[in-house]
């Protein structure tokens, strides 16, 4: 070439890494969402580790009180925030769009930006590790205590802004998805034959579109009585700590479904799939997502029976909580009844469907507890509360997430996951979860509170501490065979080819991995459950909406990395105080935005001869068959 | 720009004519309802906060509703002219949309100058962010409606140059309906601004 070269990125367009930073193909980004989902998971993993270690024994002094505190702050927020919404939102962006026959997402670039916001609001959260100390007011962060006069150092500004820049990207990942269901569906395709993960997805955006702004609100709020002085918090200036409780739980009440809802949807698809049975009560099972959706915003108030808001709001918001034992118990007798009388494959991902229907009965019914106002008064704040919400968040969100991983990763990756390290695995995770968490309700009834670094010597609160830690040793264990797994099954995994679990919907009508635009020929979907209907009453295929063609396809952009690299130096400078550099970060990110705006890409297109691999489809393309 | 005879056909309407156009359009509308909680959280908030003036200045000694009157009389106006503008654009009339939009960037401007005159002379009353959580809340909630409507006037103003270059299309006109969409919710928002905070604060 010679001379300068006026495109620096020249350089670099085509080297992998390169292209993993500015894809915006969805199943690339669903897969960056799981990586880095899993390494969260490892580090809110060990965490938690640190926790039970610490509270093995009586007077340990094993962490010191501060760093227990940050501990259990840094151990709930990662894994709500960098853990179970990242891997559900990877897991919803990878597969939502093939089960319903979409060639992409709505907005590609956006999808991406969702993403990058999310990595550094999670980058940032953790830097505090080495820098100024880890957030330590709990993962509520509840006012007085995460104010200026009792919080001093940089943690909850962390926290603020860590989760403020995540928080974006997940508004931005749930208009994408709703986006995507309501516009992109393939011929056929109508909202009574969407596969249930894609139901719980759509229901799971908008309850993102709606409890992601009051904690956007909220941590606004907190940022400004941390770093400006205001006064919203502070009692001195006329402030009410009760407003930070309130947004935080219309945003946090909420936030439970957002994570419990799509694994419902994982928990219906591998259910039916490995039952070999439709699922049962569609119908109702649609309706009871979108009604848990509802419910979900009517409740948040019993997170604050005992702030004393009257009888009145209690006894309402107590009722209203139990109500969602209503749809939830429909749910769970679907399930049941669709295992009832079917082929049951035991495969790992069915594994752990199975195990979570107990276990969350199990929370359900503690849950109901909670729900009882008076009763609540004695639960409030012990480790009664601690093991009811593991029972519900773990026993349905860790174990969707494993069962959806066993499920897709062969779609993902082209490679089945090792069967008998799955079936370790398992059994470990599920044994240990209980060893764990059951113990824990009786250390409730004998009054142990939580959030404390530790505890005086009594015989049986002992006994049960140390089993509790056992019990999380497993889980550790289970964990390791997981990742082991994953290692040796990329390197000599078995191939999964097209449809290796015999799948029901259109994501198992296309090669593994996916190609990136999906599917050559968008499918004609005549059925719920198109591919199981194909293979029973025609040849095993999926007919083709449209003839082949050319495919048009978005192209990579590194804009969105830019926004937020942006936005990672105005938190960071916001944290120091540095203003200055504040101001040039969000320079930047608007600049960017404004190059966006000017920005002319129509993409490319993929000719027909460039399609390799072509579906498991049939016919030319001519409607009907 | 070449434009296409799909460009061209007033009986089509441009922002809606490709997947797109709608995926923006629903995508739009979807952000505005999130927008909408946002709004809603600063107002209650607001209303809670509002008469802990922690002995600082109160709504009644601040308040003045004739330059209230005047901004609210400038917002709700650009909000007719934005509309004047998407009758232009769906004629296909690239001049007047640009001339329509040009004026809404001035009345967002103008609207912008008084609140900046307002916020000061409040300050120099002796209420800032810091004076009591009334003032907190009140600057937070205002200001951000205050810094949408900036938003809104840089955002409009990259369109016009858009428009200026490249004409009426598929790719611009979706551009030009959404940020219209955006400028009547801000309007909207400071109706509820004017009623709940400066008719409550000035009438009781």
């Amino acid at each position: 070439m010679g001379g300068y070269n006026f495109r620096p990125t020249e350089r670099f367009d085509g080297s992998t890494i390169w292209d993993w930073l500015t894809t915006v193909d969805h199943k690339k980004i669903g897969i960056l969402y799981v990586g880095s989902g899993l390494i969260f998971f490892l580090i809110g993993g060990v965490e938690a580790l640190l926790i039970r270690l610490q509270l093995i024994v009586p007077d340990s002094g094993f962490v010191t009180p501060e760093t227990y505190n940050q501990l259990m702050t840094m151990h709930g927020t990662t894994m709500i925030f960098l853990v179970a919404m990242p891997l559900l939102i990877g897991i919803m962006n990878y597969a939502m769009p093939l089960q319903i026959g979409a060639r992409d997402v709505a907005f590609p670039f956006l999808n991406s930006l969702g993403f990058w916001l999310f990595f550094v609001g999670g980058l940032l959260l953790n830097l505090s590790w080495f820098f100024g100390g880890a957030p330590d007011a709990g993962w509520s962060s509840y006012t007085s205590l995460a104010l200026n006069d009792y919080s001093p150092g940089p943690g909850v500004d962390y926290y603020v802004l860590g989760l403020q820049i995540s928080g974006i990207g997940s508004l931005i990942g749930g208009i994408n998805f709703i986006v995507t269901i309501v516009n992109m569906r393939a011929p056929g395709m109508t909202y009574l034959r969407m596969p249930l993960f894609t139901w719980t997805t759509f229901v799971t955006s908008a309850l993102l579109l709606f409890a992601i702004p009051p904690l956007t609100v909220a941590l606004l709020l907190l940022m400004l009585d941390r770093l400006f002085g205001t006064g919203f918090f502070s009692v001195a200036l006329g402030g009410e700590v009760v407003i930070w409780e309130h947004l935080f739980w219309i945003f946090g009440h909420p936030e439970v479904y957002l994570v419990v809802l799509p694994v419902f949807g994982v928990f219906s698809d591998v259910i039916s799939a490995f039952s070999k049975k439709t699922l049962f009560g569609y119908l109702s099972m649609v309706f009871a997502t979108v009604l848990i959706g509802f419910i979900a915003f009517m409740v948040w108030v019993h997170h604050m029976f005992t702030d004393g808001l009257g009888a009145m709001a209690n006894t309402i918001f107590g009722i209203a909580t139990m109500a969602i034992a209503v749809p939830t118990g429909i749910k769970i007798f679907n399930w049941l009844f669709t295992m009832w009388g079917g082929k049951i494959r035991f495969t790992t991902a069915m594994l752990f469907s199975v195990a979570f229907i107990p276990t969350f009965v199990m929370g359900g019914v503690t849950g109901v507890m909670l729900a009882v106002v008076p009763a609540d008064w004695q639960f409030h704040d012990s480790y009664f509360v601690v093991a009811h919400f593991h029972y519900v968040l773990l026993g349905a969100t860790v174990l969707g997430l494993f069962s959806a991983l066993y499920y897709w990763w062969p779609k993902m990756t082209g490679k089945l996951l090792n069967e008998t390290w799955g079936k370790w695995h398992f059994w470990l995770f599920l044994f240990g979860f209980h060893l764990t968490f059951l113990p824990q309700h009786f250390l409730g009834l004998y009054g142990m509170p939580r959030r404390v670094y530790t505890y005086e010597s009594s015989p049986m609160v002992d006994n049960i501490n140390m089993i509790s830690t056992i019990g999380s040793l497993g889980m550790t264990l289970g964990t390791i065979f997981f990742l082991y797994n994953i290692v040796v099954t990329q390197k000599r995994g078995q191939r999964a080819g097209a449809d290796p679990w015999d799948g029901r919907t259109l994501e198992w009508t296309i090669p593994s991995p996916t190609p990136e635009y999906n599917f050559a020929q968008l499918p004609l979907v005549e059925s719920y459950d198109p591919l199981w209907e194909a293979k029973m009453n025609g040849d095993g295929k999926v007919p083709a909406a449209e003839p082949l063609g050319s495919i048009h396809m978005p192209s990579s952009s590194y804009l969105p990395l830019f926004i937020s690299i942006g936005m990672f130096v105005a938190g960071y400078a916001l944290i120091l105080h540095s203003y200055f550099v504040a101001v040039i970060g969000m320079i930047v990110v608007f600049a960017v935005m404004g190059v966006r705006s000017f920005e002319v890409d129509h993409g490319y297109h993929l000719e027909a001869e460039e399609l390799t691999g072509s579906s498991n489809l049939s016919g030319k393309g001519v409607h009907g068959r | 720009m070449k434009l296409s005879k799909q460009d061209m056909d007033p009986s089509i309407r441009l922002e809606t004519a490709t997947l797109e156009g709608k995926n923006k359009i629903l995508g739009f509308w979807l952000f505005l309802a999130a927008e909408t909680v946002l709004f809603s959280c600063l107002f209650g908030t607001y209303l809670a906060l509002r008469t802990h003036a922690n002995g600082g200045p109160t709504t009644q000694e601040l308040f003045q509703l004739p330059l209230v009157a005047i901004a609210t009389f400038i917002l709700l106006t650009s909000s007719l002219t934005s509309v004047l503008g998407i009758v232009a654009m769906h004629k296909h009339d690239v001049n007047r949309c640009f001339n329509w939009l040009f004026v809404t960037v001035l009345f967002g401007l103008s609207f912008l100058g008084l609140e900046i005159y307002e916020f000061a002379h409040y300050i120099h009353e002796g209420l800032t962010m810091s004076t009591s959580a009334f003032g907190s809340s009140f600057y937070t909630l205002v200001g951000t409606h205050g810094s949408h409507v900036l938003f809104g006037s840089i955002w409009i103003s990259f369109i016009l140059i858009q428009l200026k270059s490249r004409g009426l299309n598929t790719d611009t006109a979706p551009k030009v309906y959404v940020a219209s969409l955006y400028w009547h919710f801000v309007d909207v928002v400071w109706v509820f601004i004017f009623t709940l905070v400066y008719l409550l604060g000035t009438l009781e």
